[in-house]
């Protein structure tokens, strides 16, 4: 997948920020994506027409179980969340319900990457090409058990 | 093995399990709310739609219960419509254990765990809230997860887990006189962080859990989430089966530590040196002593939630508003009807109503910044629930000041953040 990037430099984001709790009724995948990242970024659905990736920092997706907030993101076009690291929860659900890809990468491969950046992810190579800057990066490789998931396009499609 | 490892090596049918391991295990319990069970629901209907699966029944309706917590009392149609759709899905597939609103007992999901002796020690217990980590107080494997999961568990009565590190927390010594259980667990993830226990397995253990009651402990399991827990866990005792006795639970396998258990580290606390402790905006590791704080302004004292409102903690409350008046608006809200039943005999809701505040019907409503008494712009609040996340109670502007029940009650008497020392 190819395509360009929306940074949030900073640790922590939670689900709160992602899709807050009000509208957790909301189950309607559509709708969910009308308030995604409505805690912290009003700009982000006009940065999501020409995005199609989030990178971040640590802890992507703490707090809450809340499958509501890949759904919403997800449902924005964003098709991988490149993170230092991600809350255990956020990650499951991302995976399992095939909704984008979670993938982790090192401080030096987050330092490197600038909003508006273009970036081609092979996950077959667990590789990450910045053709904006000329650059290639390692993307730290999914589990086995995960890349299987991934492949079969999340959990129930999987047969273990 | 340490008790984490080895309820889930018995749930997968292995003899032995390490960090890192993955196994499909076979889930024993499995909860759902009014969050996760429409997203559930949605699910299984997406996923009939294209053909995957076929939900004609479940794997097992009687390892199932379901709550209503989040978004009742209904404030408006979507909401009544999602407790509808529950109940309709409930009939269908033959769950009986459906605690409804305004029917008997009903409350907040963790609440409801221990309340009514849902979750035994030694099971692998999974539920669709984050906070599902509360029940391990019990002996449980506890964990939370997303809808997804929970939908798989549902037709599989199995899914897979990466077996945890685990972290131990050695508590010596006795929480001093006006220090909780809440105190304790925002000190911990003030030292470790909410990234500090990500995917990992947090053990409680020590003189200072047995002195401790089951209700305490399950303010320790229940904030392992804010750390990052895959699951908190605490090995049952006689305490915990004597909880579960008043409440007719007596036949379950409980598991502990082998000899020569492992973890991954251990860190060691002295319960009697802790003081009334408080996690400032806008994250749960933002943890200084209230000392630090006294004099900030507040517009509302909150106590309610699976953290702050359950019988001890009421309790607690009661003790600070006993013949005092609250000078800011104060809600208590109990976590599950069997408390607010409890408080009521008792004469605690007396206590709370001669203060001036105000008793509401159990919901996850306020804490979470759903409805039932959000917060304005600009607003403080101080609470006894377990997230501060900019907007979490209401406006993204608004400020949550994470305490004990204790400080919780002591601030709302002066209106202003106070150690309940210095009343």
């Amino acid at each position: 997948m190819k395509g360009k990037v929306i940074k949030y430099d900073q640790d922590n984001i939670d689900t709160d920020v992602i899709l807050p709790g009000q509208y957790l009724k909301l189950h309607d995948h559509a709708e969910l994506g009308e308030h995604a990242m409505e805690g912290m970024d009003p700009n982000f659905h006009s940065k999501a027409k020409e995005a199609n990736i989030i990178v971040t920092g640590k802890n992507f997706g703490c707090g809450s179980s809340r499958e509501h907030a890949p759904i919403a993101i997800s449902a924005c076009g964003i098709e991988a969340v490149l993170a230092l690291s991600f809350a255990r929860i956020f990650y499951r659900n991302s995976v399992d319900g095939a909704y984008l890809l979670p993938i982790e990468i090192d401080e030096k491969t987050y330092a490197s990457i600038s909003e508006n950046d273009e970036l081609e992810i092979d996950t077959s190579k667990n590789e990450v090409k910045n053709l904006t800057k000329n650059e290639t990066y390692a993307m730290k490789p999914f589990p086995d058990l995960i890349s299987k998931i991934i492949k079969a396009g999340g959990l129930f499609k999987y047969k273990p | 093995m340490n008790i984490t490892e080895k309820i889930l090596a018995r749930a997968s049918g292995k003899d032995k399990l390490e960090p890192g391991d993955v196994v499909f295990a076979d889930v024993d319990k499995v909860m759902l709310h009014d969050v996760s069970g429409p997203g559930v629901i949605k699910t299984f209907e997406k996923l009939e739609k294209d053909g995957v699966v076929k939900v004609d029944k479940l794997f097992d309706p009687s390892m199932v219960w379901v709550a209503e917590d989040h978004f009742v009392p209904s404030a408006e149609k979507i909401s009544a419509e999602n407790i509808s759709k529950l109940s309709k899905f409930t009939s269908k597939f033959g769950i009986k254990k459906h605690f409804k609103y305004g029917l008997g007992q009903y409350g907040i999901c963790h609440t409801l765990s221990h309340e009514e002796g849902l979750v035994s020690p030694g099971e692998l217990y999974i539920g669709g809230d984050s906070h599902t980590n509360t029940t391990g107080a019990l002996g449980a494997f506890a964990c939370g997860l997303g809808h997804t999961d929970v939908a798989y568990v549902l037709l599989n009565g199995n899914l897979w887990f990466k077996v945890p590190e685990t972290l131990y927390f050695k508590i010596n010594g006795k929480l001093p006189e006006h220090v909780m259980a809440k105190d304790l667990i925002l000190k911990i993830i003030g030292d470790i962080t909410t990234e500090g226990g990500a995917g990992y397995a947090m053990q409680f253990g020590g003189s200072g859990i047995s002195d401790m009651s089951v209700e305490s402990r399950l303010t320790l399991t229940n904030m392992t989430t804010e750390a990052g827990a895959k699951n908190g866990i605490i090995e049952p005792d006689q305490k915990v089966f004597d909880y579960l006795a008043e409440r007719g639970v007596t036949e379950y396998d409980a598991v502990y530590d082998d000899d020569g258990a492992q973890y991954e580290k251990t860190y060691e606390y002295d319960a009697s040196e802790l003081e009334p402790l408080v996690a400032k905006p806008f994250s749960p590791q933002n943890v200084s002593v209230v000392q630090e704080t006294t004099g900030i302004e507040i517009d509302k004292s909150y106590i309610g939630s699976c953290t702050g409102a359950k019988y001890e903690d009421l309790e607690a409350v009661a003790k600070i508003l006993k013949g005092r008046k609250v000078k800011v608006r104060t809600e208590v809200v109990p976590a599950a009807i069997s408390i607010y039943k409890k408080a009521a005999e008792n004469g605690l809701d007396k206590i709370f109503l001669d203060a001036g505040a105000v008793i509401g019907a159990p919901t996850c409503g306020a804490c979470c910044g759903a409805h039932m008494g959000v917060l304005a712009k600009d607003e403080v609040c101080v609470s006894t629930t377990n997230r501060n996340f900019p907007g979490r109670m209401g406006h993204i502007d608004s400020k949550t000041y994470l305490t004990s029940p204790l400080v919780a009650a002591a601030s709302a008497v002066t209106g202003k953040l106070t150690d309940p020392r210095d009343l």
